[in-house]
């Protein structure tokens, strides 16, 4: 696992539910099949109403066009992130359009779980609210060891809270691979 | 050392005598459910990180329920389901309950209480969010990803964090004019939609006590909408009943010490509650049904697992009776034992169906159906700049179909009442 994450920040705002994750009626694609999966990235986020796309000035799409990827890798959110339905399909799609992390005020506790334990993407509690400090398309390095965010255009540096018992977790990069390691399977 | 109902059940899951909220244990598993949306991925991650040898920890305790994208034209939906009848049959599964046959039951959190999985003092994970349906049982179930789940169907193990838990004291008896409904609306107001995150919501007072466990689970459906891991109420003479009914005596009856420890205690008085909605686009967005009264509204819904039980067209039924909707009205019964239901249960001499029917409803089969949008061609799906009166329990942006459309949550009779004159409408005009 790196240990540093440098990539461009899509801020968004509180309560961002997994159906504006990736929309239900898109769940019916197979995960396991690589063509398919690319329309979980191409859908992500596609249901954040425009004017809370892309803060503070909102419009900005998460996906542009037929692509399938995201120009952003970091997402920097407020509370309650990933609220909703139990949808692992809501990781996996962040993941699919290149999301590497996510820094939230807090998570709702499925979208944690799943995130942590499918390995898809690191997801950060803030200290504090991040979002309104931080703008969309700013550059971002996360540094793992210290606990810290680093905005690059600005040169602010905010801690982070330290990951705490999951850690070991998404060292091993999930929970297969964490009992596999500790001879649980 | 003094636990709350909750903190005991997860003692006995993880081989120990007491547990403190905040630590992370290794569970023992009673039941893993799983449908057509989240089975096929489940599925798919069991069979690749256990290889093509991998092993069901124990068939009995697994229960597959279709429900989600049933009726549907949508080749993708469909081959969920051929996903989950194909591996059924390569591993005999006895608790698969498959679309196009007797055995096909609707939603699953409702079918779980039918079909007698639902066992006092055990532990049922799901990949659903709202498996915390079934903690009206004085159980312990909580929903989880697919891998959590793959974990499950592998192990039978999950970790799990041990949550605080918090208080809910209904005080009063039930007025007519309110339902479960109306009293979880009315927490989500207080709390918020991450009030309650990673806790335990228990539910207890008079007016819990004379409710049916219909009615029970809407409040523990809902605790998710909180941001609860899980919703609890403790087994008494009602449950009793209604698992003796469906042969099940033999099981563990926890309740929590006096001097457990909580980290909130909320007491409501429900003679002085009103009909309430959630207005869009959050289940925490409450106000009084009087207070948006006269809102015009395009379409009405009554189902899903927290608004399409029985008891739910009772409400809707009491009120549509004699009367024709203003709008298109959608009557989904959550399973195929409800729409029977429909049509054994009568109000004067007509049955609901009847009733329903009368009033120029649209009666829908059993199935998830627009509760979550769907696929195109989902009965009942918002579009446009629908405004939707709705007994489901979400109303986020999209959540019913159309990104433009609003969705109001509100009781059944609340629901009913606003079909009969096409704008949100107190029940009590009616009642
Ligand atoms: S009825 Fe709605 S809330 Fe209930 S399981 Fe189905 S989609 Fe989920």
């Amino acid at each position: 696992m790196e240990n540093i994450i440098v990539g461009k920040a899509y801020i968004l705002g509180d309560n961002i539910d997994t159906d504006q994750i990736i929309p239900a009626e898109h769940l019916v694609y197979s995960t396991s099949d690589p063509e398919e999966l690319k329309k979980y990235g191409h859908f992500a986020l596609s249901s954040v109403p425009t004017e809370k796309a892309g803060l503070p000035d909102g419009g900005k799409s998460f996906i542009v066009g037929d692509n399938y990827q995201s120009e952003y890798s970091i997402v920097i959110s407020g509370s309650n992130f990933g609220c909703g339905s139990s949808r692992e399909h809501a990781p996996l799609a962040l993941q699919v359009a290149g999301v590497k992390a996510i820094v939230a005020e807090s998570y709702a506790r499925i979208f944690y779980r799943n995130s942590v334990d499918g390995g898809f993407l690191i997801p950060f509690e803030g200290n504090e609210k991040l979002n309104n400090k931080i703008k969309t398309g700013d550059e971002v390095e996360i540094n793992l060891e210290d606990n810290s965010i680093k905005n690059l255009s600005d040169g602010m540096v905010y801690k982070l809270p330290p990951l705490g018992s999951v850690y070991d977790i998404v060292k091993c990069g999930g929970l297969f691979n964490y009992a596999r390691k500790n001879k649980m399977i | 050392m003094a636990m709350t109902i909750t903190e005991k059940i997860l003692a006995k899951a993880a081989n120990r005598s007491y547990v403190t909220p905040g630590e992370s244990l290794w569970l023992d598993v009673d039941v893993l459910m799983t449908h057509d949306v989240c089975g096929p991925p489940t599925i798919a991650i069991w069979k690749k990180e256990f290889g093509e040898q991998a092993k069901i920890w124990n068939k009995q305790k697994l229960v597959i329920f279709p429900d989600h994208y049933i009726f549907t034209k949508n080749v993708h939906a469909n081959r969920n389901v051929d996903i989950l009848r194909q591996f059924a049959a390569e591993h005999q599964l006895p608790n698969y309950y498959d679309v196009g046959t007797e055995r096909y039951k609707g939603v699953c959190h409702i079918a779980l209480a039918e079909e007698g999985f639902n066992v006092p003092g055990t532990v049922l994970f799901g990949t659903d969010s709202h498996t915390c349906t079934s903690g009206a049982f004085g159980m312990f179930s909580t929903g989880v990803g697919n891998t959590d789940a793959a974990f499950i169907l592998g192990t039978g193990k999950i970790w799990e964090k041990i949550p605080e838990s918090m208080k809910f004291t209904f005080n009063g008896r039930m007025p007519e004019y309110l339902t479960a409904k109306d009293l979880i609306l009315q927490i989500l107001g207080d709390i918020t939609t991450d009030g309650a995150t990673y806790r335990a919501m228990e539910f207890d007072g008079e007016a819990i006590s004379g409710m049916n466990m219909f009615e029970r689970m809407t409040l523990t459906n809902m605790a998710i909408e909180g941001g609860g891991m899980n919703g609890i109420i403790a087994v008494d003479g009602v449950t009793r009943l209604y698992l003796q009914e469906i042969g099940i005596t033999q099981f563990e009856d926890f309740t929590s010490d006096s001097d457990a420890v909580y980290h909130s205690k909320y007491t409501y008085d429900v003679t002085k509650l009103e009909p309430t909605v959630a207005k869009p686009h959050s289940p925490d967005n409450r106000d009084t049904v009087k207070n948006v009264e006269g809102t015009k509204i395009t379409k009405a819904y009554v189902g899903s697992c927290t608004g399409g039980k029985i008891t739910d067209f009772k409400y809707a039924a009491k009120l549509l009776l004699g009367q024709k909707v203003k709008v298109t009205t959608f009557i989904v019964p959550a399973s195929t034992q409800v729409a029977k239901q429909l049509e054994a249960e009568t109000i004067s001499g007509i049955s609901l169906k009847n009733i329903f029917l009368n009033a120029g409803c649209t009666i829908a089969e059993s199935s998830c159906a627009a509760c979550l949008g769907g696929p195109s061609d989902t009965i009942g799906r918002s579009t446009d700049g629908d405004v939707v009166v709705s007994t489901t329990n979400r109303n986020f942006p999209g959540r019913m179909g159309s990104k433009s459309s609003q969705v109001y949550l509100a009781s059944p009779l609340t629901v009913a009442a606003s079909a009969i004159t096409g704008a949100l409408t107190d029940p009590r005009k009616f009642l």
